[in-house]
């Protein structure tokens, strides 16, 4: 169910293409080399056990740089279908998103795509901060994003696959019951939001406090944390379970999945107002990202997004991605 | 904030604010685009005046034709006693030689010449080469490749820039993007120590040039915008160990803080700002970083450097003076303990870093001689300090502001304008100067013979508006739309001549970009900068006016420095190649069409990729 268009594409790119991918990914792998191999110096200084892990990626990452060079056919001979290519932009630690193993529900979602346009996945790693885009999507590394805001102007973007909110997180035996920025309860609880850092740019629950004046009992947790550990982003639902914080207001799919791997129950409550004055919202579209220009490309994940629904609502189930339907915005 | 090849937004409006009453008098620069820049004199030179002149400090060693630091001595006044290369003979200056440093990204650094060799280290892979300046066409020596962590592109904050190596007891020194100090033998190239001080996987970057004292080399931090703590760390020179490291937040223990400090201004004393001046726990992701200009006052045993803005909090999420942030510190280079404090924008609201390099000098005020350090700040105004106690002796504005509406004297606090305040939801426009500042780390220079500082600059002001949501490691945020344009008169960049006796601008030069280059004043009085369209430039000290110019192949950004070479003559080198913030849209490649670039920067600097391209080359110039 390969579409004339992504057929086009795909022969266009053919060889060159996967030999600048491959190039990239063994890029990515040699950092991952060079980083452990910089861990004995590290040690002096701040030695983190995510190091070793690491380096155990490393080595997976490199088997599967061999792999890559296998399947590269010799130039000059067609590509035969079944080597169609689906070329992915994904951060290499950022579950539940994506991983470099393949475990967040990007990852699967990205599978599930490939399959249907009779492609297989390339991941070009590029960790998604500032520049992210610049040197993956719009660098042509790569052709699409698994996940953007459906606003966002940096790409193309499909139609909304999924709707998603920040969330108030809170330990169940806290029995808190907060719904609300306007809760007079958020006054005095110690509250964790996740900063980001470029001027005057952060998360909508930073300045929903702030708006109401509720600053000093706020904790940030950089939404980039320390790179070197596991899922960096899992910090602030981490600070919940162990007591740092009483309550993380989160983005939905972050705190959603990770509630359910935390040693204690948490609560998950979607933040109200949805929208905030004078204009805050706390629910975002989110959609595929593809290059300004590339149409075609879009219409043709449109089309698998709308014909396989059903399996990724069933994996954002079970990556417990919280989702706001339509009918709701209209209540909220 | 220091910054890069970002993504931020555009919309390519022009703003043309106001017209100076000076451009009447300069109707050429007015009416029509000229070729030849417009310098507008402002008044008479301090030597005309026949006033007292301001002088080197008594420390500096006499002129050898060397150039072994950046900012060639510790006074960082980029002053050469060389004069074979002067007004009258600079016209006829040639290319000697170049030499490709095979990386196009920006090139900030300043050349490093010892003995018959020269020094140059490239932006990120940050390699380090020797030239050998005895041979025709000074080919390499060797090369040094640090082999920084590639990552540290993707997961550092910034820019992939640096500022330079620094040579000293036949060693030279430099830092990598990734967070390492690197000391080579400065004959073989030989790696002698490799410290790691930053971690990249916090954001941590490195690209400062260090400075060496006393037998330690001092080094800062960048990435206050990924809630990085800023310091500033000594390191034993011959061993890479650490000797000491002072934070720039938090408990006056970990800022080195103890009973040497004597703070000028009353508010900045007291136990424990770095924590009391914040929100609880703020501090520890406070920013402050340091990744500009240290100097030394060799007679006194003080270093002075200044640190960054605070981070990532925005303003009204931090209230309070945000201690030690944006501001300068005094210390002991044996020990790291501070003696004073100042801060330039105490509560930074629009990304005023403090790190910009401090001129010492010595100068008359109010008929007294007084040892003084001038710092051509970021938020607009050239500070005259007492060196020995940090008091604020003068403020004076070198560019358009809007932002604040001065120092007071008195308590040594800057007058913020509130109706300038930054709020998420809220527009505010005409905001000047621009968060790259009146002037971002491009060094300044003094010349003793004409008692001028010569500030290489922008003209930048903004417009925040809006809320836009955006998207970064899995998670939507809020961004404040920042919209940059060229100041008051529509030029985006200027060179100054400013006297810092009088306390006012003598001479400058407008140019159509922001200056993103150092410069070098010389005992010939001539003084040499480059522009962002790849122009490398002599003036004429005393007037400013325009002697020669060479084209090279991409924009400059780079630090010049000048030098007898082996044979005895006297040489000017610079590295082309555009980038830094200011040329990102060049360097990164970055869609002028996409006003999301490089946090506002690009809307102010769509038609560079007209007039550059990328690059990375050395020049060297000579007389024939």
């Amino acid at each position: 169910m390969c579409s004339h268009s992504l057929k086009k594409r795909f022969s266009r790119k053919g060889a060159k293409a996967q030999r600048k991918a491959a190039k990239l990914l063994s890029a990515a792998c040699s950092l991952r080399a060079l980083l452990c191999a910089f861990a004995p110096l590290r040690e002096l200084f701040s030695f983190r056990l995510s190091t070793i892990l690491l380096c155990a990626l490393s080595l997976s990452c490199a088997s599967k740089v061999e792999q890559q060079a296998q399947l590269q056919p010799p130039p000059q001979t067609p590509l035969p279908e079944q080597t169609h290519v689906l070329r992915v932009c994904a951060d290499p630690n950022n579950l539940p998103f994506s991983n470099q193993r393949q475990e967040g529900f990007e990852n699967r979602i990205a599978d599930l795509i490939a399959r249907e346009m009779h492609a297989r996945v390339e991941y070009t790693w590029w960790a998604q901060r500032r520049g992210f885009v610049r040197n993956t999507l719009k660098a042509r590394a790569c052709d699409v994003v698994m996940g953007v805001p459906a606003s966002f102007e940096l790409a193309l973007t499909t139609n909304p696959y999924y709707r998603s909110t920040y969330v108030f997180v809170y330990r169940k035996d806290r029995k808190l019951n907060i719904r609300s920025f306007d809760d007079a309860a958020l006054r005095d609880l110690k509250i964790g939001v996740q900063m980001i850092g470029d001027d005057f740019a952060n998360s909508p629950p930073a300045h929903a406090l702030t708006n109401r004046g509720i600053i000093t009992n706020v904790k940030g947790y950089m939404v980039y944390g320390d790179y070197a550990q596991e899922s960096p982003a899992a910090n602030i639902i981490d600070a919940v379970a162990r007591g740092e914080v009483d309550v993380a207001i989160a983005w939905g799919p972050l705190a959603g999945y990770f509630a359910k791997r935390a040693r204690v129950q948490l609560e998950i409550v979607p933040v109200a107002p949805q929208i905030d004055q004078p204009f805050l919202p706390f629910i975002y579209d989110i959609s595929l990202g593809v290059r300004h220009g590339d149409q075609a490309f879009k219409e043709d994940l449109e089309r698998v997004l709308q014909e396989r629904r059903q399996e990724i609502e069933s994996i954002l189930d079970e990556y417990g991605v919280p989702r706001v339907r339509a009918a709701m915005r209209a209540e909220g | 904030m220091e910054r890069a090849a970002t993504t931020a937004f555009l919309t390519g409006k022009r703003h043309l604010l106001f017209v100076p009453i000076l451009c009447t008098l300069v109707l050429l620069s007015c009416t029509h685009k000229s070729e030849q820049q417009a310098i507008e004199p402002r008044r008479q030179t301090a030597t005309q005046n026949g006033g007292q002149l301001a002088a080197q400090p008594s420390f500096i060693e006499a002129e050898d034709g060397e150039w072994r630091m950046p900012a060639k001595n510790y006074a960082s006044t980029r002053y050469s006693g060389l004069d074979e290369i002067n007004t009258a003979n600079v016209k006829n200056l040639k290319v000697a030689w170049t030499f490709s440093t095979g990386v196009n990204r920006g090139q900030e650094a300043a050349p490093i010449v010892t003995g018959n060799t020269m020094y140059i280290v490239t932006p990120y892979p940050n390699y380090l080469y020797a030239l050998d300046l005895t041979r025709p066409g000074a080919p390499a020596k060797w090369k040094y490749d640090p082999q920084p962590a590639a990552s540290s592109q993707g997961v550092a904050c910034c820019d992939t820039v640096n500022r330079g190596a620094v040579f000293s007891d036949n060693k030279i020194f430099f830092n990598t993007l990734d967070g390492q100090t690197v000391a080579l033998d400065a004959n073989t190239g030989k790696e002698l120590w490799k410290t790691p001080l930053g971690d990249i996987n916090k954001g941590e970057t490195i690209t400062m040039a260090p400075l060496v004292v006393k037998g330690k080399v001092l080094v800062g931090n960048s990435g206050g915008e990924m809630g990085v703590r800023g310091w500033l760390t000594a390191l034993d020179a011959n061993t890479g160990k650490v000797a000491w490291r002072a934070f720039h937040t938090g408990p006056d223990a970990d800022v080195l803080i103890g009973s040497s400090f004597k703070p000028f201004y009353e508010q900045d004393r007291g136990k424990d700002l770095g924590v009391s001046s914040w929100p609880p726990d703020m501090w520890k992701i406070g920013g402050g970083t340091t990744w500009g200009w240290i100097s030394y006052d060799a007679e006194q045993d003080v270093i002075f450097y200044g640190t960054g803005n605070p981070g990532p909090w925005n303003p009204e999420q931090r209230p309070g003076d945000n201690k030690w942030t944006s501001g300068i510190f005094a210390r002991k280079p044996d020990t790291g303990e501070a003696l004073w404090f100042y801060q330039w924008s105490p509560h930074d609201l629009h990304d005023y870093d403090g790190i910009n390099e401090q001129i010492l000098l010595d100068l008359p005020v109010n008929g007294q001689q007084r040892k003084v350090l001038v710092r051509p700040e970021r938020n607009g105004y050239v500070y005259v300090m007492d060196r020995t106690t940090g008091e604020v002796l003068s403020a004076n504005p070198f560019v358009h502001i809007t932002s604040t509406k001065g120092v007071d004297l008195k308590t040594g606090k800057l007058i913020y304008d509130e109706a300038k305040q930054p709020q998420v939801g809220r527009v505010v426009r005409d905001i000047c100067p621009a968060p790259p500042g009146a002037k971002d780390w491009q060094p300044s220079a003094f010349s003793p013979r004409t008692g001028l500082i010569y500030i290489p600059h922008q003209n930048l002001c903004m417009d925040e508006e809006g809320v836009e949501a955006n998207y970064i490691a899995g998670t939507p945020y809020v961004g404040m739309n920042v919209k940059m344009y060229a100041g008051p008169g529509g030029n985006r960049g200027v060179f100054s001549a400013w006297d810092p006796v009088g306390g006012a601008e003598v001479w400058s030069v407008k140019e159509d970009f922001p200056v993103w280059s150092g410069t070098v004043a010389t005992a010939g009085d001539v003084v040499f900068y480059g522009t962002m369209d790849g122009w490398f430039k002599a003036l004429n000290a005393r007037t400013g006016e325009l002697l020669w110019q060479f084209k090279c192949d991409s924009g400059i950004i780079g630090q010049p420095v000048t030098y007898r070479g082996p044979d005895g003559k006297q040489y000017v080198a610079i590295l082309a190649g555009v980038g830094g913030w200011a040329g990102a849209i060049v360097a990164g490649d970055l869609d002028p069409r996409d006003g999301t670039a490089a946090l506002g920067f690009v809307n102010a600097m769509t038609d560079l990729p007209e007039k550059t391209t990328k690059g990375g080359t050395l020049y060297v110039f000579a007389l024939p």
